[in-house]
């Protein structure tokens, strides 16, 4: 993806590009979208389905956050945050018109356009459906480009539940959306059971289809294997990974896994390249 | 030597060394050399000969090292200290940026650091191999090191042959040294007898331009056999490794019970990760005034030997000494040469000697190789 | 009107089953339904039949008192519910409250057990097909009970 954004990064590195936030949506008790415009010398950016920025609250920290806004729209930057730290903890408290520090868009992009024709199963557990969010903006809009089209969606619990107006508008589009919580109470009327569960009500051929899977590794790993179970080709899943990030261009070394920098050779990754990994203890 | 072409070869009175000091200062160079500090020699800023550390070598061993005096008046007649050259293009702390919060934007309030143009004295073969090896993670690769990338291409490489070899050296075998043979500017071979020379070649246009203002005289058939003589001293090498083979190796043991074994003497200290010289990995603080307007960002080396190096949301990755240093030794070893298309090791045996444990690399990589029971 | 052998053919649960053995299931196989918010069964009751969804959903549920009802699992249409009837003392373990209107072939436990006992071929593909449930009831509580997405302190 190449824009000037990126292009700035590149020529500095190490620095933030001023945005401001235009808008700040509350999703649920521990999770934020901002909505974020260029401020002053930043440029609009472009951006791949898949890829993250490193979103900095001044003086207190940068962290790696997957863009969750739509692709086509290139009018504003969106990032779906959960607070689970110090940095993001800022960040989700950040009110409209607050300055925040960008750097990027770094990383991979989920393939999605390469699977036109074809079935394609989108699998995110937790907060992993807001880096997935991107390609089902793209599905839903050039839904005719593509077979049968199932979202798979697991949560801990009813209200730690995402994007409701969109799984909605997703659902209207002619997306199959299943939703499953791990936990519920007794008012829940919908699905109760780990995100594979799902998987037996989803309605594509494993054979002309392709899937990204997006959740916590131990989620994505199950997830993976219960779709190779069903047929799946292990090359035809991809998985959105996470390490430690600190710089994002690959200089400060701390999200290697095995050979790969997940900032730079992902965070994307066809499944082959990660299976064997991904099995070993404290790699 | 047998790169350079004979015509290149001048040779230089060791008395008039610090022509060679001169000339770098007038060109507006910060000479950067060893000399005696902290106990060992160790690279600073130097001036001329006499900070050199003449008269000195270094012992070395797993877990050791001791200066020694020597009984000839050498200025490069040691091995390798505990720095390494990367301080000087990869600080182990530097301030990236001071900003402002100011409407809506960022007003940088600090000066961005003017790169120093260093001239780097006394480098040693398998230190080139290892600055080729950080050039290509900071500066070769999608995204460049500004910083590192300018201080690098505007600094010189004054570079020394080996004419010793230390206990733990085994850059032979990692095919880095001792002969140095590119990437260098100027490259200086001590001979001690029949008299005290440096034999001088230039590797560069900016190396040939220098050498052209140094009072150097012709290269005689005796001193080129001379020079030729003292460097194959330093292949002689006690230590080795098998290279053959073993990225793969190293892929096929990640669950080998050696990492256990290794564990219960690496202390996780990090002395090896400071001490290499192709070591980069680094990490990132940042603070704020009272205010909250001002902020600044600093950049620290970082060890995968630390806990936090590995730490996601939920805790570190890699909890135990067994699994970092299996990062350590298989990234170096292996999957360096799915990153960068190298080994990250030069043999240069700084990891051996400055463990305080003494744990030896290539000790290690041989048992991995050669297993007790013959399992590989 | 579809014939029960074929309905019960074209299930998930009994894909691929031979055609003898088919026609032995249905001989204790009836289509039932329930409407939303009964139960299939409840804890402790005696365990005599078992259930292949066709449509709607149930939900598996254990109480307890000063608890909210934990619901741990729903299923739905193409999946099996019940397995007590096939294991001494043929008691529930759990309640199973249909979440909307539910259409199901019922299975009579005692009938197909005593099919099983005379035709072990029968029996062992019987159990094949639910160990294969069981196991994968396992692998979701596991995953179920690392409450993956829940904050980790550290």
């Amino acid at each position: 993806m190449e824009s000037r954004h990126a292009e700035m990064v590149a020529a500095q590195p190490w620095l933030p590009q001023p945005w401001i936030v235009r808008e700040v949506i509350r999703e649920t008790a521990d999770v934020v979208t901002l909505s974020l415009q260029p401020g002053e010398g930043a440029a609009a950016m472009s951006f791949g389905p898949g890829q993250f920025n490193m979103l900095y609250a001044f003086g207190v920290g940068e962290v790696p956050i997957s863009i969750s806004g739509d692709p086509a729209d290139a009018s504003r930057l969106i990032h779906t945050i959960r607070d689970v730290g110090l940095v993001s903890r800022a960040l989700c408290g950040l009110q409209p018109g607050a300055l925040v520090g960008v750097r990027g868009p770094f990383g991979s992009c989920w393939p999605v356009e390469a699977q036109a024709g074809q079935d394609v199963v989108v699998a995110a557990g937790g907060i992993g459906l807001a880096p997935l969010r991107p390609v089902l903006y793209h599905l839903a809009r050039h839904r005719a480009r593509y077979g049968n089209v199932v979202l798979l969606y697991g949560a801990r619990k009813p209200d730690e539940l995402l994007f409701g107006v969109e799984l909605e508008a997703w659902r209207q589009a002619g997306i199959q959306v299943e939703v499953t919580v791990d936990h519920a109470d007794a008012a829940w009327r919908g699905n109760v059971g780990v995100a594979t569960t799902l998987i037996r009500h989803a309605r594509f051929s494993p054979r002309n289809a392709a899937a990204f899977i997006c959740g916590p590794e131990v989620m994505m790993r199950f997830t993976a294997a219960a779709l190779e179970e069903r047929g799946m080709a292990q090359e035809r899943l991809f998985i959105s990974m996470e390490r430690n990030m600190k710089c994002a261009v690959g200089f400060c070394g701390h999200c290697q896994l095995g050979p790969e920098f997940i900032c730079m050779d992902g965070p994307v990754f066809a499944w082959p390249r990660m299976r064997r990994l991904m099995a070993v203890r404290e790699l | 030597m047998p790169d350079v072409p004979a015509t290149d070869a001048r040779i230089l009175q060791a008395d008039r060394l610090d022509r060679l000091f001169e000339a770098l200062i007038a060109r507006g160079y910060h000479c950067v050399g060893p000399t005696l500090g902290e106990g060992a020699i160790v690279y600073d800023e130097i001036s001329g000969s006499t900070d050199l550390p003449r008269g000195w070598t270094d012992e070395q061993a797993p877990g050791q090292y001791r200066l020694k005096k020597r009984n000839d008046g050498a200025y490069f007649g040691y091995v390798v200290g505990p720095h390494s050259w990367k301080k000087y293009l990869f600080e182990p702390q530097r301030r990236l940026w001071q900003l402002k919060r100011a409407g809506q934007r960022f007003e940088r309030t600090d000066e961005p650091p003017e790169p120093k143009r260093y001239a780097f004295i006394g480098v040693r073969a398998c230190e080139i191999a290892a600055l080729r090896i950080q050039d290509r993670v900071f500066a070769e690769g999608s995204f460049v090191e500004p910083g590192y990338a300018k201080t690098r291409e505007q600094s010189l490489v004054i570079a020394v042959n080996c004419t010793q070899a230390a206990a733990t050296c085994f850059c032979v075998a990692m095919n880095t040294g001792p002969e140095v043979r590119e990437g260098f500017d100027l490259a200086l071979t001590e001979i001690l007898e029949p008299s005290h020379h440096f034999l001088i070649q230039a590797g560069s246009e900016r190396g040939r331009e220098l050498l052209s203002a140094l009072p150097t005289a012709p290269c005689t058939a005796e001193l080129q056999q001379a020079a030729k003589t003292a460097v194959a001293q330093a292949s002689r090498q006690t230590r080795t490794m098998e290279t053959a083979g073993l990225k793969e190796l190293l892929q096929k043991n990640l669950e080998s019970p050696q990492w256990q074994d290794i564990a219960t003497r690496c202390l996780s200290c990090a002395n090896c990760t400071m001490a290499c010289p192709t070591c980069f990995c680094s990490s990132v603080e940042d603070t704020s005034d009272l205010t909250g307007d001002h902020a600044e960002r600093w950049q620290r080396w970082d060890s995968c030997f630390n806990p936090d190096f590995s730490y996601i949301h939920g805790g570190e990755v890699r909890k135990t000494t067994a699994s970092r240093y299996r990062q350590w030794m298989t990234h170096k070893l292996s999957t360096w040469f799915d990153q960068f298309g190298s080994s990250g090791c030069v043999g240069c045996g700084r990891c051996i000697t400055w463990c305080p444990v003494g744990i030896d690399l290539t000790e290690e990589v041989r048992k991995m190789t050669q297993p007790e029971g013959g399992r590989a | 009107m579809k014939h029960l052998q074929d309905v019960i053919a074209e299930h998930p649960f009994f894909q691929d089953l031979e055609s003898a053995h088919l026609a032995l299931v249905t001989g204790c196989a009836k289509m039932a339904s329930f409407k939303s918010g009964e139960f299939l069964f409840r804890y402790g009751g005696a365990a005599e039949h078992f259930f292949l969804l066709r449509h709607g959903r149930v939900s598996l549920e254990i109480t307890a008192p000063g608890r909210e009802t934990f619901r741990f699992q729903t299923v739905g249409p193409g999946e099996v519910i019940g397995w007590s009837w096939l294991f001494e003392p043929h008691q529930a373990q759990f309640d199973a409250r249909a979440v909307d209107d539910v259409s199901v072939i019922q299975f009579d436990g005692k009938c197909l057990r005593g099919k099983c006992e005379a035709d072990a071929a029968l029996g062992y593909n019987l159990m094949k097909r639910f160990a294969r449930v069981l196991v994968q009831r396992f692998t979701d509580t596991r995953l179920q009970l690392m409450d993956v997405y829940g904050k980790q302190t550290r």
